[in-house]
């Protein structure tokens, strides 16, 4: 059937900012549905609030908006755009809420707007528990015993029949938000107020437990004549329990013979029927019983999600641009396949590699959290390897990781010094819980003589899994056999170990001597990797796609050898918190540099969420760690004429000093200049000749000075390890008891990790500038002011574009600092430099001389692609002869970052040096006041325009609290406070109603805000300090209740501009294109 | 039992040689080396006799996970040649597992290697096209003195074209299949099947529908299948060339229109001939679980279970009485026609898959409901 011709627009939600449980991989499958109907000829309508997409890039749809994704932001645009047909498929559980919203309150009718891909009676089906269970009874396949409450005594009487343990889900949530399991009905009773609260609807489903059951996803994609195809099928080695997203996960299944997985493909493709998804991608999770192979239905989504951005990466088949395609009216038979070009795309992908997928945390940003893993996922990114078999494919995954984890690390006694019970019942204990380094615990288990059934009693991790584990580790030995004699190695041993996967590092550590010697054993028997091409079908037609990962084989893929021009670009691998999709964004602008100026690209990642890891973005993909190992071995079989570091963060940027000691040519900024941008003492010197001024600052390397060094500096100040990424370990300290607790708690200081304090600088002004050098010339590329004050992490604090407070003088000489900065380092490229200005005075905070964060945000803002400028200047361009747009800016972009507290029960809300947000969002407007609040309804909280604030602040903050107290008056709210603030307002003349803290009696603060009562919450403390208690309380339940809170008195204020605009105007919204006509 | 493994080598006729790891039957043995795409399902495949005089090589890259059992299996011998696969592992994880494949394969004889490049084998078949191998146990590593042992030991191992397997594999006697269970229930008649190398699932899908079913030799008389007084009859699978079965296409021809006839790969093969039309012998042949079909009737596609070296060319069947009705996407090769003055349904592939997805178990039921009543 040929495609729609009645539909000419369609609008496609993206899923907003990053969060966990939604991350790139939705750029991934937005970017993929625009390109797709794009080609197709249909006009793109595209809304997204997360302007660090790459979807959100003007090329890639007619009219882009960067835009709140709610009701009224929407009903504007459709009103405005009055598009035909609106994909709600692509853009994850946001998009798809979204749209059933959008029917719901009859927009969608309103306006002639057609839902394709998913209709309304299929998104209810799959997604309401109660209509999925009435079509798992209908299609006759069995699901875990289960019930719905809305108050903790309806789930004590499902409880009593579904027995414990039991799992508690609350109802609507993303990602499994808020699922817990409970052993006893104490835990239960917990488990149970809090999925309640949890749950938009206060609803939770009580189920049958199937804690321990061999857990299966299939990825399936159907057309429109009802042909249905699995494109994939992923088993995780973590076994029920474990969040999908937060477990290890392999491709294809292994452990399931032909009988049983076709029951599985069977359920599924009955489930898809009746559920009635007409077209696009769906997956269905399974859980089987290890015993008695029972299998159950967990769950399905009627839309492209995490697992099918993997399993497309994993297979070569792009799930989200045949779900697209098949949206508008094509059958599968009618789509080619890309890869091989001469079959259609209704086919089974089969693999003829293993691929395994290990999850990212980031518990140690969060450190009063609970880091067990349980069925609401925490993992803020992952990372994908391929290898021939299961033992290659896991050591290249956990090496991929980046932390540090060479393959199944041995782990040290010291570990678990503090267990009860010693060094085994401590192993004991680690496997048992499933946390983020089980999988070395179990390893570890095999080392110290643990049998497969005790390890398997203990993790219900498939045996099949543990006795490959184990055999790794029973291979450690053989190699332990040669430490001392390395030239007794023979090339077959050393070839045989390779082909396990061990890379050179993990088996120098065993062989206890260093990488570089292994590396040199390695290339004197010329033990080389080859390149395997991901083919969709095991090699059985010849594929022209060259998309390839490593392996120890006889032969490789070569597809294309040529002697045109390439250009490797380094990605920033596996997402985590401070390196995220920004640098995709900007490593995929450079790719299109590369292709605009004739030159082979070549990607070297390995996020499979990412859109670098599309295979059609490259001339070349290779989807492996970003290891100095496995690049080397790219370089040499590619030989490319440079390498690029400094788009993909801080992962290759750490690699430059040592790619350069190689003589690899590294292109645009050199390695030496990244040093002394990195190298404090080096640093110092430059700004010292360039009389730029810095904090004062000291370093100390023995512990006994460090109070003397502090108090000639003067409190509060700033502490730090040395070369830190994202703020990590950096604290701010108030006072000299303070310090001596600090250095109580865990920090050794020595000459190798000296610590680094500088002066902290009070109420100052934090601005981060972005710019472009030649070499020669220097392009500003944006100077954004962060609304909160120094001392919240730069990629935690709202900024704006352009500056709202600062003077054009200030301006000036910033830019003129920057320039200087820029030449002196003889950057070739982008380079990001971090001011704070304190009373007039500015200070350089630090300079990057690399794309930085928010390249991707004063792109969009400014409607011009840095990022692919700076790859023209890197590959020998000159700035004055680019065509760059010199048009001004007629309107304030406001970007604000968005937290997972929700997802780390334990954790303070409270803003400090050490980066904790995974996204970020844009508001658009006329003024910073619509920008702004545009940017906080964007990240998901409201905008209250009426009610009563409440307001608590600390003693500094107090006068300054007081215009924005008199202004929310004049706004119509009414006000009430903490005792202390209530009367420093009373006393100035308003009338403040006092309120009790969680501490001081009933009914206090929290009572107000469960009643509702509440509207606007402002409550600032010493940044970075984590509370407890009543403060604590008093933040959780703002947060948990979703109110609009600021925790900075210059929030508050951009706060009050806000809702003061947002009460003056109508809604309206702005297309990125419309600027450029 | 433990298994054991042994230095191996497997060569193939055009003069490469990939060193392994024996596995399974410490044996020399060839055949024609062909490649199954498919990632579960290597006990169905083993146990196909369509795979006798072959070599195996499985493009899934871990074979042996969940061991074998009693139950998944498609006739009681392995006729298969050998096993190739990039990985071997002999611990096998699964509630059904009864042995390792290692053991099973040793017990039948049949030998295996794995730590193959199987992709770069695949890719040699593929370009190459099928070609006979052997697998034999080494204790050298001089590939020159392997090269040549496997030279002289592959002279021994006929060509698959022109090779009549089908009277090696067929049963001697008839017999039925679950005949203590079908006493049980009224029979909705009796099925014929000629077992030309038959897949027991073939007749688990017949039996399953109510029938009784009687298989007999290939080279049963057309008028001793009369006298059972069947209400069809059913052309199974089977190795080989098509070209070289004996009797089948005079007995097909004498049974045409006298009663419904469903007949599948190697009976499908026949059925083309018994009516007129010609097979030829494919470059690599179908061999795995991912065949995209289309039906021409509905226009819808079936994902199918396929297992042939040889195919019907359409354009050499009488147009006459005669429907092409299944056709592969990927190559655009013959996958079934029906005729329905004859009341024929002929397929290419397995409709009853095993391995493989169930798509196109309905073919069964549409041959009865359309044919049968």
């Amino acid at each position: 059937m040929p495609k729609r011709t009645d539909i000419k627009k369609v609008l496609v939600i993206g899923s907003g900012p990053i969060i966990i449980g939604q991350a790139c991989e939705f750029d991934y499958s937005g970017t993929q549905a625009c390109k797709a109907l794009k080609e197709e000829g249909y006009e793109v309508v595209l809304v997204n609030s997360n302007p660090a997409t790459i979807m959100t890039d003007p090329v890639f749809s007619h009219r882009t908006y960067i835009e709140p994704l709610t009701l009224p932001y929407l009903e504007d645009l459709i009103r405005r755009e009055k598009p035909q047909a609106l994909l709600p498929t692509v853009g994850g559980q946001t998009a798809l809420n979204l749209a059933m919203s959008l029917h719901r309150e009859g927009i969608l009718e309103k306006y002639g707007v057609e839902l394709i891909g998913a209709n309304e009676v299929a998104i209810e089906k799959a997604e309401s528990r109660e209509l999925f269970k009435q079509v798992l009874i209908k299609v006759g396949v069995d699901f875990p015993k289960s019930g719905e409450a809305s108050t903790v005594d309806e789930a004590l009487e499902i409880a009593s029949q579904v027995g414990f343990p039991c799992v508690i889900r609350p109802s609507f949530t993303l990602g499994g938000t808020g699922a817990s399991v409970a052993y006893n009905i104490e835990e239960f009773r917990v488990e149970c107020a809090r999925g309640l609260e949890a749950s938009p609807t206060s609803q939770i489903l009580v189920e049958e437990s199937v804690l321990g059951w061999k857990e299966f996803e299939l990825e399936l994609i159907r057309d429109k004549k009802d042909n249905v195809v699995v494109v994939c099928s992923i088993e995780n080695v973590d076994p029920m329990g474990v969040h999908t997203g937060d477990s290890i996960t392999i491709a294809p299944a292994q452990t399931l013979s032909d009988v049983e997985y076709q029951d599985l493909r069977d359920k599924a493709l009955a489930i898809i029927r009746e559920v009635g998804v007409d077209t696009g991608g769906s997956n269905i999770q399974f859980a089987v019983h290890p015993e008695t192979g029972r299998v159950v239905a967990i769950e399905m989504n009627p839309r492209v999600s995490r697992s099918s951005a993997l399993a497309s990466k994993a297979t070569g088949f792009p799930i989200a641009r045949i779900a697209t395609k098949l949206a508008i009216g094509y059958t599968l038979d009618e789509i080619p396949n890309d890869i091989t070009k001469k079959t259609p795309s209704c086919f089974e992908p089969s693999i003829d590699y293993v691929v395994t997928k290990i999850p990212r945390f980031a518990f140690e940003k969060f450190p009063r959290s609970d880091s067990r893993l349980s069925p609401s996922m925490k993992s803020v990114g992952e990372a994908m390897a391929m290898g021939r078999t299961f033992k290659e494919s896991l050591q290249k995954a956990l090496r991929s990781l980046e932390v540090k984890w060479w393959g199944l690390n041995p782990l040290s006694e010291r570990r678990t010094i503090k267990t009860e019970g010693g060094w085994i019942e401590g192993i004991r204990n680690y496997i048992k819980t499933p946390k983020p380094d089980r999988i070395l615990w179990v390893a570890q288990a095999f080392r110290e003589g643990f049998t497969e059934k005790e390890v398997y009693e203990l993790t219900s991790i498939d045996l099949w899994f543990l006795r490959q584990i184990k055999e790794l580790t029973e291979e450690e030995k053989e190699i332990r056999a040669y430490v001392g004699r390395l030239s007794d190695i023979s090339k077959k041993q050393l070839r045989e170990w390779k082909r396990l996967g061990f890379s050179d590092k993990s088996l120098s550590i065993q062989l206890q001597t260093s990488e570089e010697n292994i590396r040199k054993l390695r290339m004197k028997h010329q033990i080389v990797p080859v390149y395997k091409c991901v083919d969709t079908c095991a090699a059985e037609f010849e594929s022209f796609t060259p998309y390839f990962y490593s392996t120890y084989e006889e032969e490789g893929d070569d597809i294309s050898v040529n002697d045109r021009k390439k250009v490797m670009i380094l990605g920033g691998g596996p997402n985590r918190i401070g390196q995220g999709i920004e640098f995709d964004y900007c490593c995929v602008q450079a790719l299109f540099a590369l292709q605009e100026e004739g030159v082979e690209s070549i990607m070297v990642n390995c996020n499979p969420e990412t859109v670098s890891t599309d295979y059609d973005m490259s001339d070349k993909l290779y989807f492996e760690p970003l290891t100095l190992e496995d690049i080397l071995h790219i370089i040499d079989h590619e030989k490319p004429m440079g390498v690029v570091v400094h788009f993909g963060g801080q992962t290759p940027l750490n690699l430059s000093r040592e790619l350069a000691k190689l003589n690899v040519p590294i292109l645009g900024t050199s390695a030496q200049a990244i040093e002394i941008a990195e190298d404090r003492d080096k640093f110092r010197a430059l700004c010292n000749r360039l009389q730029i001024n810095q904090p004062e600052s000291v370093v100390v390397s023995d512990a006994s000075h460090v109070l003397e060094a502090a108090e000639k500096i003067g409190f509060p100040l700033l502490v730090r390890p040395s070369y830190v990424l994202g703020g990590r370990g950096m604290e701010i300290i108030y006072n000299s008891r303070e310090l001596q607790k600090w250095l109580g708690k865990k920090h050794e200081i020595s000459e190798d990790s000296p610590l680094l304090m500088d002066r902290f600088l009070k109420n100052a002004i934090e601005v981060d500038v972005d710019a472009i050098c030649d070499g020669q010339e220097v392009l500003i590329v944006g100077m954004m002011e962060q609304i909160h004050e120094a001392g919240v992490h730069s990629g935690d604090s709202a900024c704006s574009l352009p500056p709202m407070s600062l003077s054009p003088s200030i301006q000036k000489e910033l830019e003129r600092q920057t320039c200087l900065m820029a030449l002196e380092l003889k950057v070739k490229g982008l380079i990001n430099i971090q001011f704070a200005i304190e009373e007039q005075n500015i200070f350089v905070i630090e300079v990057n001389p690399r794309a930085s964060r928010t390249v991707p945000f004063a792109s969009k803002a400014r409607g011009i692609p840095f990022a692919k400028l700076a790859m023209k200047v890197m590959l020998g361009k000159k700035l004055k002869d680019l065509e760059i747009s010199q048009a001004g800016m007629d309107l304030v972009y406001v970007k604000e970052s968005v937290f997972p507290f929700k997802r780390f029960p334990e954790t303070d809300i409270v803003l400090g040096p050490e980066m904790r947000s995974t996204g970020e969002v844009m508001g658009v407007g006329k003024t910073f006041g619509e920008a702004f609040g545009k940017a906080t309804l964007a990240s998901g909280y409201p905008l209250p325009l009426t009610g009563t604030a409440f307001l608590s602040v600390k003693d500094a903050d107090k006068e300054a609290c007081l215009s924005i107290a008199k202004d929310l008056v004049g706004l119509g709210f009414e006000l009430v406070a903490t005792r202390g603030t209530a009367q420093f307002l009373n006393e100035k003349g308003l009338s403040v109603r006092s309120v009790n803290k969680v501490n001081e009696g009933r009914p206090h603060i929290v009572d107000h805000i469960k009643n509702g009562e509440i509207s606007l919450v402002v409550n600032t403390s010493a940044l970075g300090v984590h509370e407890v208690g009543a403060a604590y309380e008093l933040r959780r339940n703002t947060l948990m209740r979703n109110l609009c809170y600021f925790t900075t008195v210059a929030a508050a204020r951009a706060g009050v501009q806000a809702i003061a605009e947002h009460k003056r105007i109508p809604v309206s919204t702005h297309c990125l294109q419309e600027r450029e006509i | 039992m433990q298994d054991s493994f042994w230095k191996a080598a497997l060569y193939l006729e055009n003069g490469h040689v990939f060193l392994g790891k024996g596995f399974g039957a410490k044996a020399i043995q060839g055949g024609e080396a062909v490649f199954n795409t498919g990632m579960s399902g290597y006990q169905e495949i083993f146990s196909d006799p369509s795979y006798s005089h072959q070599v195996v090589v499985m493009t899934h890259t871990q074979i042996g996970n969940y061991g074998v059992n009693g139950s998944d299996i498609e006739s009681d011998s392995l006729l298969l040649k050998g096993v190739v696969a990039r990985e071997y592992f002999s611990k096998p994880s699964n509630w059904r597992a009864q042995q390792s494949l290692g053991d099973y394969l040793q017990k039948a004889g049949v030998p295996g290697i794995s730590e193959v490049d199987t992709r770069r084998v695949t890719k040699l078949l593929r370009d190459e096209g099928a070609q006979r191998s052997i697998i034999f146990p080494v204790d050298t590593e001089n590939v020159e003195e392997i090269k040549e042992k496997g030279a002289s030991l592959l002279a021994q191992i006929p060509q698959m074209e022109g090779l009549d397997l089908v009277s090696q594999v067929s049963c001697r006697e008839p017999w039925e299949f679950e005949a203590e269970k079908n006493k049980l229930k009224n029979s909705a008649g009796t099925i014929v099947v000629y077992d030309f190398g038959v897949k027991w699932n073939i007749l688990r899908s017949l039996s399953s529908r109510g029938f009784r079913v009687r298989v007999v030799p290939y080279q049963m008389p057309a008028e001793e299948v009369k006298k059972e007084k069947p209400v069809a009859v059913c052309l199974s699978n089977g190795p080989g060339d098509p070209a070289r079965v004996p009797h089948a296409v005079k007995e097909i021809q004498a049974l045409m229109g006298q009663f419904p006839i469903l007949a599948i790969c190697m009976g499908h093969q026949l059925m083309a001939r018994a009516l007129g039309g010609e097979t030829y012998k494919l470059k690599y042949g179908h061999h795995g679980v991912n065949h995209p079909v289309k039906d021409l009737e509905t226009g819808k596609i079936l994902i199918t279970s396929q297992n042939h070296g040889f195919a019907v060319k359409p354009e050499s069947l009488p147009k006459k009485d005669i429907q092409v009705s299944l056709i592969n996407l990927n190559d655009q090769t013959l996958e079934g026609f029906t005729s329905k003055n004859l009341k024929i349904s002929s397929i290419q592939f397995h409709p009853e898959a095993k391995p493989g997805p169930s798509d196109a178990n309905f073919l069964f039921d549409q041959f009865i409901k359309g044919f049968l009543t």
